[in-house]
């Protein structure tokens, strides 16, 4: 049984179908990618598997569990995280405490203790802070955990976002858009790291993009969207070699 | 029954001055997308300046008004140049807000320090002693008439200027989407100014007209009535001119009835619970379009 | 790890120590006789402002939100706490019954924060502002037509009168509508104030530093992000919002012990009282719980010793709030101050 299996996922805005019959299997440990042109309904499909949308119809399966018209922190708790296009980011946090917050549900204390600051909030606070700075040193950002986030440069913030889902501990992680607005040395970086966590976490993950080469470099299947609907899905080298494909993004 | 009739009127005469009101809260709040908290201090610095040339300078009333629209269509367009478009924008929703309830507090405690704390007494700009019904059992005051009058004026004064005019047609554009109208070339900082200017100058002309009804003038004065006036936009649907009007008369005639009928301490209670009702079961009120939030 | 956990310990140390060494100056002044009784009367008063002031910020600094009510929630601490005091007058001693007055004004300002919540946090912004307001108002309201006594057959309320209680001939009234509380032991001194503030402080800046305190900061700087990571919106806007109230419960508690008769006037519980205290969140910084308690402070004090600037002085604070809001928040302000600690740092370089 695949990772995620979505069936005939669609949704109404007004009298508009933005994703109609949207149909996606994702096996364990892969690296997928969804593609297409803009408004074709790619970061709708985002928001229909994260909870920010309910779906008009179809079923989200994660895991062997039902999750679809969940709620959002029900989903991300269910093991789906994600990163934004437009980044999101805790803007007056520092960093690590952009991390820590990702942390929010693997680690408990009550909230007295919290209050109160007991034995049991200084032990399990050192385990927050210990698990924020491994996994800031995975992304090579130990050196800046004091920053305030909004301070980093552009790529370190899209680093810090896929740093602060990963702390969710998740099964998916969706990345829309992460080398959006990245210079070629930024988006080669992006990829090493994409990789990084594939191999270090065992991680699946679908993620939304419009560099081709990124695409191609490290996706091994994709499905390609156009006006809500799907145009083709497989292989990554069969998909973009299909003619269809060409055609919707050059266009005729 | 005569005498929930003459009620009944008193609360149309509120309800239209809480109308003028809500039509300019109404206006700035579609189109600025701010809640101007100062708004009803426009109306006291208006009343204070109709006081000022009817009493201290023997002006007539007239002229009073006159030259209240005059210098509170100026506080008003000065206030949001200086004060509110600065923080067009702004990363906190709350950053405009605090600003206008500072404006507020800079406007009463401006007429504090200049017209002192001491209850003035207004002369009613409507000399007009009004109507004697039902052999003297139903007296309508001159004020009252005028009153539902001039709001019936201002509301169709109004709709005609939005839905006829460019100046109106930008507004519906800024209203809708600032950037989108920037493209199709309307220069929305001189609509929003636009916007400011109307809604100031409606209230000066509600300040003449609550004054006469109420005539004791402090520097308090305006902000309760202002507070409800944005309690009938929200409840008549904010943005929608005939909105504020239906909700404006709605809120008059709930105050009044209920003065009379169960506690005059408990009046505002109960208008300030039909705002809390509105909110939770229909957050869009009575004319108010549904707008979906874009994540 | 360690350096991050003294750097926030040492800030609240250098809050609780200013609070301390404020209250040794004040008290040495006061026993030396160098103080005025006016302005030893004041103390209280500042105190409760200042827990007010934490309070609030906590709403509107962390949580986010712009609540105009918290003069409601005052208003009902000051209320409960002062029913619960002249009910057990003679039957408590002093220590305990201020201390159950304090339980109990936390608790139902607690309480009326949590009931109030549910409808108002799911607004935003302008409308939870205004709603909020409208809440202050209707417990203000309520409260200045309510009736309460109580007799050996136990508790009376009526809306009319006192008349209208109809109790026995051993009937005391508790709550004489309009006129409000009379006779309230005046338990409340400002050693006892200043450690509620200590307190109040205590538990909001361990909060801010802990988990719960985290998520709450989340949803403020990004809501939707703050729940893409798992975090229940809704039970952490509920959660700061009590507590909040609470704290403002807490302040009311100080006020009603330490007036002769309290009275819901708009003077005391009105939504002004709600936007001065907002002018010390505002004019400490907003987020910053130590400026809250020291603006509160000083603004409350200052006018009382400069009596000649008393005229002009809320006509400044106004200006000042305006120039702070512009200042801080116009985006044309941050980017020049961007651009200019930008060239300093180039420089530094």
């Amino acid at each position: 049984m695949a990772l995620l299996e979505v069936r005939n996922l669609s949704i109404n805005f007004g009298g508009l179908r933005a994703v109609d019959e949207f149909n996606l299997d994702i096996e364990k440990g892969e690296l997928y990618g969804l593609i297409g042109p803009n408004g074709a309904g790619k970061t709708t499909v985002f928001n229909l598997l994260t909870g920010v949308y309910k779906p008009t119809e179809g079923i989200i399966t994660l895991d062997g569990k039902d999750i679809t018209g969940h709620r959002t922190e029900e989903i991300n708790k269910a093991g789906i995280a994600r990163t934004f296009q437009n980044i999101r980011l805790f803007r007056l946090q520092s960093v690590i405490d952009n991390v820590k917050i990702g942390l929010q549900n693997q680690y408990h204390y009550s909230t007295i203790s919290g209050i109160l600051h007991t034995p049991d909030y200084r032990k399990v606070e050192k385990e927050i802070d210990e698990r924020a700075m491994e996994l800031l040193k995975v992304f090579g950002m130990d050196g800046q955990r004091d920053y305030l986030s909004s301070n980093l440069p552009y790529g370190a913030q899209r680093k810090l976002e896929i740093a602060r889902a990963m702390a969710t501990n998740p099964k998916l992680l969706l990345l829309d858009e992460p080398a959006a607005g990245m210079n070629p040395n930024e988006t080669a970086e992006l990829m090493e790291t994409i990789q990084l966590i594939r191999d270090k976490f065992d991680m699946t993950i679908l993620l939304i993009e419009h560099d081709m080469k990124l695409v191609g470099g490290i996706c091994e299947k994709l499905t390609v969207l156009n006006f809500g609907r799907i145009l083709t899905q497989g292989d990554t080298k069969t998909v973009l070699s299909d003619p269809e494909v060409i055609k919707a993004y050059i266009g005729e | 029954m005569l005498s929930f009739l003459q009620y009944l009127i008193s609360g149309l005469s509120l309800g239209s001055i809480y109308a003028i009101i809500a039509l300019g809260y109404t206006m700035v709040y579609g189109i600025a997308k701010m809640l101007n908290f100062a708004h009803g201090d426009f109306i006291m610095i208006g009343s204070y300046v109709i006081f000022t040339v009817v009493t201290t300078l023997s002006g007539g009333s007239i002229p009073g008004l006159l030259v209240a629209i005059v210098c509170c269509t100026l506080i008003g367009v000065t206030t949001e140049r200086i004060a509110y478009r600065p923080l067009r924008g702004a990363a906190s929703p709350l950053a405009v807000l605090i600003t206008a309830i500072g404006v507020s507090y800079f406007l009463e405690n401006l007429a504090l320090l200049v017209f002192g704390s001491d209850t003035k007494s207004f002369t009613p700009v409507v000399s007009w002693s009004g109507l004697v019904l039902a052999d003297g059992k139903l007296r309508i005051q001159g004020v009252t008439i005028i009153t539902i009058i001039v709001s019936i004026v201002i509301l169709i004064a109004l709709q005609t200027f939005v839905n006829k005019t460019r100046e109106g047609q930008a507004m519906l554009a800024v209203a809708q989407d600032k950037g989108a109208a920037t493209l199709m070339g309307i220069n929305v900082n001189r609509t929003i100014s636009i916007t400011f200017a109307i809604g100031s100058a409606l209230a000066a002309v509600a300040g003449a007209l609550l004054c006469s009804a109420y005539p004791s003038l402090t520097p308090y004065t305006g902000a309760m009535p202002g507070i409800k006036a944005f309690v009938a936009a929200v409840l008549g649907g904010i943005g929608s001119i005939p909105g504020a009007m239906i909700g404006g008369l709605c809120l008059g005639i709930v105050e009044i009835l209920s003065k009379t009928y169960i506690s005059s301490q408990l009046s505002d209670a109960i208008v300030f619970g039909i705002l809390i009702i509105v909110l939770l079961v229909r957050p869009t009120g009575i004319l108010g379009k549904n707008i979906q939030e874009k994540v | 790890m360690k350096k991050g956990l003294s750097k926030t310990s040492l800030n609240q140390l250098i809050t609780y120590g200013i609070v301390i060494a404020a209250y040794i100056i004040l008290q040495a002044l006061r026993s030396a006789g160098m103080m005025t009784s006016h302005l030893a009367g004041l103390l209280v008063p500042m105190t409760y402002y200042a827990i007010a002031a934490v309070a609030l910020n906590f709403c509107v600094g962390i949580l986010g939100e712009l609540s105009l009510g918290h003069a409601g929630f005052m208003c009902v601490g000051a209320f409960s706490s002062a029913i619960f005091s002249n009910v057990f007058k003679e039957t408590l001693p002093g220590g305990l019954r201020f201390f159950l007055a304090f339980v109990i004004g936390i608790a139902v300002a607690a309480l009326f924060g949590f009931l109030i919540g549910i409808p108002v946090l799911r607004l935003k912004g302008d409308y939870l502002a205004i709603v909020t307001l409208a809440f202050g108002e209707i417990i203000k309201n309520v409260l200045n037509a309510v009736y309460l006594g109580k007799d050996s057959k136990g508790f009376h309320v009526s809306m009319t009168n006192s008349m209208a209680l109809g109790m026995e001939e051993d009937g005391k009234v508790i709550i004489n509508g309009a006129m409000g509380i009379n006779g309230t032991p005046r338990d409340a001194n400002f050693t006892i104030a200043v450690i509620v503030l200590l307190i109040v402080l205590f538990i909001v800046q361990n909060m801010i530093n802990s988990r719960d305190g985290r998520a709450i900061m989340a949803i403020r700087d990004n809501r939707i992000a703050a729940e893409s990571v798992g975090i229940n919106i809704t039970r952490y806007k509920m959660l700061a919002f009590t507590i909040s109230a609470a704290m403002a419960g807490a302040a009311g508690v100080l006020f009603s012990h330490n007036i002769s008769t309290l009275q819901s006037t708009s003077q005391y519980f009105g939504y002004n009282v709600s936007i001065l205290i907002l002018v010390y969140v505002v004019l400490g910084g907003i987020g910053s719980i130590r400026g809250s308690v020291i603006a509160a402070c000083i603004l409350y004090l200052l006018p009382e010793m400069l009596r000649s600037l008393n005229k002009y002085r809320m006509l400044i604070y106004a200006i000042v709030l305006i120039a702070m809001m512009i200042i801080n928040w116009a985006p044309a302000a941050r980017e020049m101050r961007e651009r200019f600690f930008a060239k300093f740092r180039k420089e530094a370089v």
